[in-house]
């Protein structure tokens, strides 16, 4: 069994995003809580940007549920830089106590995961999930400099400037109710710039064992979405679950088609980065779940487990996605 | 599903460069950047009377500025967009692989940051051609002269 029931459903107090510009013009744009005005939001580096982007969210989802920093038990964060130092230097003057997580881009379910468990458990009365990624500071450590000029193939995604949070505690819906923890799976593809079509497999592969494990057909849930697979991954995903006998063509999508026009804003395949689903999970989806329209929802972060030292070293790319159920009434 | 037919089936799936799009583009902005830089060569010749060997020193230094500024102003990686190796072949790709990194780092420190990966994207191309051109010398050195 991957999945587990938790034995109190875990409420989501409050949640906050905050997006970048490029997320502002997206189709998801009234969503955010704020859109900054440029990638620096005032700061010198765009690493400090990014930690001021998990402060702001963290902060916003705290002041939107009425708790204090001191009212958490603990905050489960994590990003994409080396060391995760957007969300350490970001939390650093919280004072929660913190626990700092690397799932690549699945960070925002591995975090929301973690979190519950310990408030269903029992042993935190509130816990905080939150992730970040910002375009420019994965650019940098994962590819070439900006001002480089270079071509994307069409596969290439574009990481989203962008910070999610969520304040987890107990009492009133929407709840948290099931979660399933995904296996790295790598089936051999080593193109970095095709990473879509590396996560697929850990995306089919966890939706499928939550599936199994607790009954449900597909067609249980509005929607189910996937982290940032992109164009190329949600075809795949779509594909190939109908082959396993899900058809989930109808209530199925990806953040990484989600939050970006695709065309309009030459994307190529899609967002991608923690803050892809983080964004719209904490924005989008929430809003949808508030106001009812969405009831049941299935939210899968994907990661690519790869480093730039593992590309250059001609390693393929393990891929890894985790599983958060929620629903708006539990029996 | 073996990894094989994994990876062949996403190969299937996986869209390709427009290549006839991509070299019609490439073919017509690099090929602009070099009508520039011929500009400049005449421009020197008529206007400053340099020599055809002066100009061809003057020209490349030129055309390295102008890469840089254009790398500066944030406007060539917008080009290189659609120009691809329109714009990396040419000089001032050259100047922009340089010009590039030392923007992007100059936030580490101009010692550590912008000074040691100032020659990340170019150094490779420095390495390999500057042991190729030793290569070739040697070869012209020894054979060259018989013929």
């Amino acid at each position: 069994m991957q999945t587990i029931k938790l034995k109190t459903p875990v409420s989501i107090l409050s949640s906050a995003s905050v997006a970048g510009v490029k997320e502002g013009l997206g189709p998801l744009k009234n969503f955010y809580d704020k859109v900054l005005e440029d990638a620096e939001w005032g700061e010198k580096t765009w690493e400090k940007t990014e930690s001021k982007m998990q402060t702001f969210a963290v902060t916003k989802a705290l002041e939107k549920a009425n708790l204090k920093p001191t009212d958490m038990n603990y905050i489960f964060a994590g990003d994409l830089l080396n060391q995760c130092i957007a969300s350490s230097f970001g939390l650093r003057n919280l004072e929660i106590p913190f626990f700092g997580l690397y799932g690549a881009c699945s960070t925002m379910a591995e975090s929301t995961s973690l979190a519950s468990i310990t408030v269903s458990s029992g042993y935190a009365d509130y816990a905080v999930a939150v992730t970040s990624s910002h375009f420019c500071t994965a650019e940098r450590q994962y590819r070439q400099p900006l001002e480089y000029g270079g071509q994307r193939p069409p596969s290439a995604q574009w990481t989203v400037t962008g910070s999610g949070a969520m304040v987890l505690g107990t009492g009133k819906s929407p709840y948290i109710t099931h979660i399933t923890t995904g296996k790295i799976v790598d089936m051999g593809i080593n193109d970095a710039n095709n990473m879509g079509a590396a996560m697929a497999p850990a995306a089919i592969d966890t939706l499928t064992a939550h599936f199994k494990d607790t009954g449900r057909t597909s067609d249980f849930y509005d929607l189910i979405v996937t982290g940032d697979l992109g164009k190329i991954g949600k075809e795949i995903v779509i594909e190939k679950m109908l082959e396993k006998g899900y058809d989930m063509r109808s209530n199925y999508n990806d953040c990484g088609c989600m939050v970006f026009d695709l065309e309009k804003q030459d994307m190529h395949a899609g967002g991608s980065g923690c803050g892809c689903i983080a964004i719209t999970l904490c924005g989008f989806i929430m809003e949808k779940i508030k106001s009812g329209e969405l009831k049941n929802v299935l939210f899968a972060g994907t990661g690519a487990l790869l480093s730039p030292t593992s590309t250059l070293q001609g390693e393929t790319i393990p891929g890894i996605a985790h599983a958060v159920a929620i629903s708006r009434e539990v029996d | 599903m073996t990894n094989k037919e994994y990876i062949d089936y996403v190969n299937k799936k996986t869209p390709n460069s427009k290549i006839l799009k991509n070299t019609v583009l490439a073919f017509i902005i690099g090929g602009l950047i070099c009508c520039v830089g011929q500009a400049f060569s005449d421009f020197y010749r008529i206007m400053f009377n340099l020599s055809a060997e002066d100009a061809k020193t003057a020209v490349p230094i030129t055309m390295v500025f102008l890469g840089a500024l254009f790398t500066g102003l944030n406007l060539y990686n917008k080009l290189a967009r659609y120009a691809g190796a329109g714009t990396i072949v040419p000089i001032t790709g050259f100047a922009n692989s340089i010009v590039s990194p030392a923007m992007e780092f100059k936030r580490e420190g101009l010692v550590l940051g912008l000074g040691a990966k100032m020659f990340t994207v170019a150094g490779p191309v420095l390495v390999y051609g500057i042991t190729a051109s030793v290569i070739v010398g040697l070869i012209y050195y020894f054979i060259g002269g018989m013929m």
